[in-house]
């Protein structure tokens, strides 16, 4: 178990708002990111790997644990910032190992082979949820009880892979498997609505046998931890619906440039953009 | 020392899409710990039935839908579990290229990958065609891949692979094809079997099509009086290169025969290997040449396109000046 466990809403939303900060100090000084993805998904995040994950850092390989699995693996940074903040690594030995051509362990894709606290290589998009399914069936026939929670992007929605394992999870009804959607209604060149609509995606989920609960805030706290409330003991054994969170977003979330706007997909931050990007996240803080 | 092999003999029948279900069986009443994964549109047509039926708790139909099955092939190994996951030859490499490439391969676990019904022997036309995956695998790191002579060597290769680490691909045919072997031999992956020695040039090839090719070194020895030796490279990954360049030098005369598109197979692994060792003999691909094939059984089209002993043979005259 973490030691730095929080419990309090006041704790979490102040330790987003260091995630975030760190995040953006980390972009800048690798240069490269994927900041508009990585600051929607901090409010989920914070809340699974300080709060609600069976997982320690610093014992990655822990028998037992519960499985976080980052399908939209190019949002590895915010990861990786929170290894760091719970003692797994420096930041600067992630920013000495990050993407170096003879030790890299931290890469603008996570590479599990290189980084103890990553389960899964991730990447190309459409991979985790199959994965997920996969590893869920191999709790229930190993009888381990542990969850398996897979995030996904609203953008990698569209990829065929998610509603193939959508099918499978429902069918073999995996009790123990999670999957967040990161739904930030932005991809890459614009509004995902406009470039391939995935709404009604609750009714679509449901219709493949899986339990809904929509977060209308995915980056309010305590929306955040009311949904992870629900979610269902860790019995691997048990067939039920798996459980699928609809988590609302804002891409770029705390920054005011870059909220919603998806020119923010990718790529580094400036020495006056960070400034005021710290700025904003700064407010956050509660206390 | 070449391995005793059944080329003086005729038609014994083996089935390696048979055989191998009925391996996992056998392991599984032994207590060998392991799942199987699998498409619908196979399994029932091969001799797992038998392990679906009694071992149910282990096995795990994805349908139609072979990315699927794929990752979460990926996902049990990541769990802990030995995987053996059967696929539809044809649509493993080319409808979930990347599940194998990033899924198996770049997470590196432990899923054995059964592709049945491989080069063109499920019928069925081009759509059914397996041709293209060995060039695809050979480009992707990670995997070990095998192709089976016979049905007793697939069964080998399935029971070693429950001690091997990393992803390996089994490459099998649908067809019942002739038994290759019939002493007891070592079976080491990567490392080539001689199973004809010659003096005058040799063929390289894997798969069932090594009893065709036994046969037309048979028919060479008995009309033209030419010792032809035949490699049977049964891992394409990592590749014996050791034994292609010593045949290499030792003959001049260089002869790949595969179930698969001449274009970055054996064939082709067999060119680059020979050619980055300055080998300056004779050398010829024979499979199937750079189009969709031709429709027919395994044995018509074998025989189209000269990859039967007829048309082994007759290269091999070609090349050493008997015609």
């Amino acid at each position: 178990m973490i030691e730095k466990k929080l419990t309090t809403i006041p704790e979490l939303e102040n330790k987003c708002a260091d995630i975030r900060s760190n995040l953006l100090n980390f972009i800048y000084r690798i240069g490269m990111g994927h900041l508009g993805g990585e600051l929607s998904m901090v409010e989920m995040a914070v809340a699974l790997y300080y709060k609600y994950l069976n997982y320690d850092v610093m014992n990655p390989c822990k028998e037992g644990r519960d499985r976080f699995i980052l399908s939209k693996g190019h949002c590895s940074e915010t990861l990786y910032t929170i290894f760091s903040d719970l003692g797994a690594y420096t930041q600067d030995y992630m920013v000495e190992n990050f993407e170096c051509l003879n030790n890299y362990k931290f890469g603008m894709h996570s590479n599990r082979k290189k980084c103890d606290q990553i389960e899964v290589s991730a990447g190309s998009l459409g991979h985790g949820l199959p994965v997920s399914v996969g590893y869920a069936m191999g709790a229930r026939f190993r009888n381990e009880n542990y969850r398996v929670i897979c995030m996904i992007g609203d953008g990698e929605f569209n990829e065929g892979t998610n509603w193939e394992a959508l099918m499978s999870a429902g069918h073999y009804q995996l009790n123990n498997l999670v999957c967040i959607l990161d739904k930030n209604q932005l991809q890459m060149t614009g509004k995902t609505c406009d470039i391939m609509n995935i709404d009604p995606v609750d009714d679509k989920v449901r219709a493949f046998g899986w339990n809904v609960i929509d977060v209308e805030d995915g980056n309010d706290m305590s929306q955040v931890c009311a949904a992870l409330d629900q979610l269902p003991e860790r019995d691997c054994q048990k067939h039920a619906k798996p459980t699928f969170i609809i988590s609302n977003t804002i891409k770029g979330k705390g920054v005011s440039f870059m909220e919603g706007n998806h020119k923010w997909h990718g790529g580094g931050i400036g020495e006056a953009d960070l400034a005021i990007a710290l700025a904003d996240v700064s407010k956050m803080r509660k206390v | 020392m070449a391995v005793k092999t059944t080329y003086d003999f005729d038609m014994m029948l083996s089935n390696a899409r048979e055989a191998f279900g009925e391996e996992l069986y056998k392991m599984a009443k032994e207590g060998k710990e392991f799942v199987f994964t699998y498409s619908d549109n196979v399994a029932p047509s091969s001799s797992a039935g038998k392990l679906l039926r009694e071992f149910p708790e282990r096995c795990f139909n994805f349908g139609i839908a072979e990315p699927n099955q794929v990752g979460a092939s990926a996902g049990l190994a990541l769990s802990g579990c030995i995987v053996f996951s059967q696929v539809f030859g044809p649509f493993l490499p080319l409808r979930a290229a990347d599940q194998v490439h990033t899924d198996i391969a770049y997470n590196d676990v432990n899923v054995r990958l059964i592709g049945t019904h491989s080069g063109v022997t499920a019928g069925g036309g081009p759509t059914h065609n397996d041709i293209a995956d060995l060039a695809l695998y050979r480009a992707i790191p990670n995997l070990t891949v095998v192709v089976p002579a016979d049905a007793d060597q697939c069964c080998k290769f399935i029971r070693q692979s429950m001690e091997f680490s990393g992803p390996m691909i089994i490459r099998i045919d649908r067809a019942g094809s002739s038994n290759v072997y019939v002493d007891d031999y070592d079976l080491e992956i990567g490392k080539a079997i001689e199973t004809l020695e010659g003096t005058d040039g040799y063929i390289i090839s894997c798969g069932s099509n090594l009893y065709e090719c036994l046969m037309a070194a048979k028919a060479l020895k008995n009309e033209n009086g030419l010792s032809i030796g035949v490699l049977d490279m049964h891992t394409i990954k990592p590749l014996d290169t050791e034994a292609i360049i010593r045949v290499g030098k030792k003959t001049g005369n260089v002869v790949t025969v595969e179930d698969h598109s001449i274009n970055g197979g054996l064939g082709g692994a067999v060119a680059e290997t020979l050619c980055e060792a300055s080998y300056k003999g004779n050398f010829k691909r024979i499979g199937m040449p750079d189009e969709f094939a031709v429709l027919g059984t395994p044995d018509e089209i074998y025989h189209y396109y000269g990859m039967d002993r007829t048309g082994i043979a007759a290269e091999l005259r070609k090349m050493l000046g008997k015609e």
